[in-house]
């Protein structure tokens, strides 16, 4: 058994077999992961007691001849803004370095109930603001695939454990492309679903209105299953949707001739050649299958980014106005009164980057500025969104860039915030709609950087999505 | 849009952030690059378009609400754990009005 490669399907016929037990395949998979670790950062925390009880339960089905469940002693990575009762959660936050939640996200109960077997919360940005992971106060994961260079974010540290192998599958969250980006930088499977499609209770808010979760994994059919397993209705979350979840795995080898895809050409110009020239050949992979592209045009694209920073940052000044030194473990000691007390257990604890959009957000939230920044931005999205439902009348599925440029190197970036937020340019538009998204590995530049390849289709168009990601995989796409 | 040192202090006090007098002036800078990027909406015209304040689609059933009916809640001793400073099963703050 090598930890490093293995796949749900492998996890299961390995257990099914009894070529190793739950028990077994935990400990090994936590002791390399333990190993490997200082590499590239992307662990925060282990949680070997959990995760060895998970695989003992599972080996107890398994001697009493029960049925496996979907996610039976598979090593799972969870993102640190998803929350883990008993274990400590700090969404990459010096305010929250101490916290302890008293209860479960609804979709690590789900994947736990599924026999998944949790090895450790993944490091990230903090409180998952961030395109590159630089902004965790716990320091900066390092991509597995080029040690000196960012892996993206916020959920870097969720796509470089699945890249590095020291998960099989793991958990990420989505605002603005915080799954699709890392794993593009990664080289790993990434999935944002329909907003809504997976319950976010539990998922510490960052923009309630764009936030979703969502899976990382080395395949189409690992993030399938994933995703089954978390997706679903939950009276938890008055924004999940009551749509019943297909089994994506059903519909995975089918044909995708005749599928129409879309190439929006706002996507394609000024795009970094070597990234332009892999989607190019990843676009000719899928025609090859038979699939038809025609160019569409999504118009407001080039107004997403203003919009998605307005919205993002006003939801961020109210959402994290709750960390007040009073709840949430960390508290100013040198304050007399209330506000003082208030205002520097923030002041001390945020970082500068969920500074900057407390600032933004409450600036742009601020008596006189409400209507020209937040209420415009929410029109504009509006404007987006048709953009998407009348692409969607011609096309089965847009097909883009993840990310202008691959991994860029630490430190690269760090001092312009606006160069930082320009480079979210094609994967906010997707998150300002709602619909579902994935990166898939697109093949490596000269210098062996992986580049991915956005899908995008309709609202709850996972299926077609992922029948079309996995038609691309078996036709040796990923590869390039 | 640019954003001097004095609308930075007074958008902190709005924002309950203690800002250093190293952090403002840089503060100041990134809000106005931001802010001019973020002028660009101004060149839409969105007369007649409808906010939009949540993702809208199209599903089977909407109807959100539950029976009322008395749940399981955190528990005081869970509610204060991650308190900063508790006592007596509340949280602890400091004064709150000067006499």
């Amino acid at each position: 058994m090598d930890v490093r490669s293995l796949t749900i399907d492998q996890v299961q016929t390995g257990l099914r077999n009894k070529t190793f037990s739950a028990m077994e395949l935990t400990t090994s998979a936590l002791a390399f992961a333990q190993a490997e670790n200082p590499k590239t950062n992307a662990y925060l925390l282990f949680c070997p007691e959990r995760a060895l009880a998970a695989a003992a339960k599972v080996d107890e089905l398994i001697s009493n001849g029960e049925i496996l469940p979907p996610l039976a002693g598979v090593p799972i990575g969870v993102k640190d803004v998803i929350v883990t009762k008993g274990v400590r959660t700090t969404c990459g936050s010096k305010i929250l370095e101490k916290y302890i939640p008293p209860y479960n996200a609804t979709a690590v109960d789900r994947l736990e109930a599924a026999g998944g077997v949790i090895l450790g919360k993944a490091n990230c940005d903090e409180f998952a603001m961030g395109s590159s992971n630089e902004n965790s106060a716990f320091g900066p994961v390092r991509n597995p695939v080029a040690l000196d260079r960012v892996p993206g974010g916020s959920s870097g540290g969720s796509a470089a454990v699945v890249a590095q192998g020291t998960a099989v599958v793991s958990l990420g969250s989505d605002t603005g492309g915080s799954i699709r980006q890392p794993a593009s930088f990664c080289g790993v499977v990434g999935v944002t679903p329909t907003y809504g499609r997976v319950s976010r209770y539990g998922l510490v808010a960052f923009a309630s209105s764009l936030d979703h979760i969502g899976p990382f994994s080395r395949n189409v059919a690992d993030a399938a299953t994933l995703l089954k397993v978390i997706a679903g209705r939950d009276p938890m979350d008055a924004t999940s949707a009551f749509s019943p979840v297909p089994d994506y795995n059903a519909t995975l080898g089918q044909s995708v001739k005749g599928m129409r895809l879309g190439l929006p050409k706002e996507y394609f110009a000024g795009l970094a050649s070597e990234t332009a020239s892999k989607i190019n050949k990843g676009i000719e992979v899928l025609e090859s299958l038979g699939c038809t592209v025609e160019e569409v045009s999504l118009p407001h694209t080039e107004y997403a980014i203003a919009t998605y920073y307005i919205i993002c940052t006003a939801e961020v000044s109210s959402n994290l106005a709750r960390f007040d030194g009073v709840r949430y473990t960390a508290r100013s000691e040198k304050s007399d009164t209330l506000s003082d007390m208030y205002r520097n257990s923030r002041g001390e604890n945020f970082g500068a980057e969920a500074k900057r959009r407390i600032m933004l957000g409450t600036y742009v939230l601020s008596q006189g500025y409400y209507d020209a920044y937040y209420l415009k931005a929410q029109r504009v999205r509006n404007l987006i969104t048709q953009d998407f439902a009348k692409a969607f009348e011609k096309v089965d599925a847009l097909i883009t860039p993840v990310s202008p440029f691959p991994a860029f190197k630490i430190g690269e970036k760090v001092n312009d915030p606006v160069q930082m937020y320009l480079s979210d340019i094609y994967t906010i538009t997707g998150s300002l709609a709602g619909i579902p998204c994935m990166s898939v590995p697109c093949g490596n530049t000269v210098e062996g950087l992986p580049v991915g390849m956005q899908l995008l289709t309709k609202h709850f168009g996972e299926e077609t999505m992922f029948r079309l990601a996995y038609a691309f995989e078996t036709a040796g796409g990923f590869a390039g | 849009m640019i954003i001097t040192e004095v609308n930075v202090r007074e958008v902190a006090a709005l924002a309950n952030l203690t800002l250093t007098d190293e952090e403002i002036p840089r503060m100041a800078a990134d809000l106005s690059g931001i802010l001019t990027h973020m002028d660009k909406l101004n060149e839409l015209n969105t007369d007649g378009v409808e906010p939009m304040s949540q993702v809208i689609f199209e599903n089977e059933e909407t109807a959100t609400l539950r029976p009322d009916v008395e749940r399981p809640s955190l528990s005081n001793a869970d509610a204060v754990a991650n308190a900063a400073i508790s006592g007596g099963g509340f949280f602890k703050v400091p004064k709150v009005i000067e006499r």
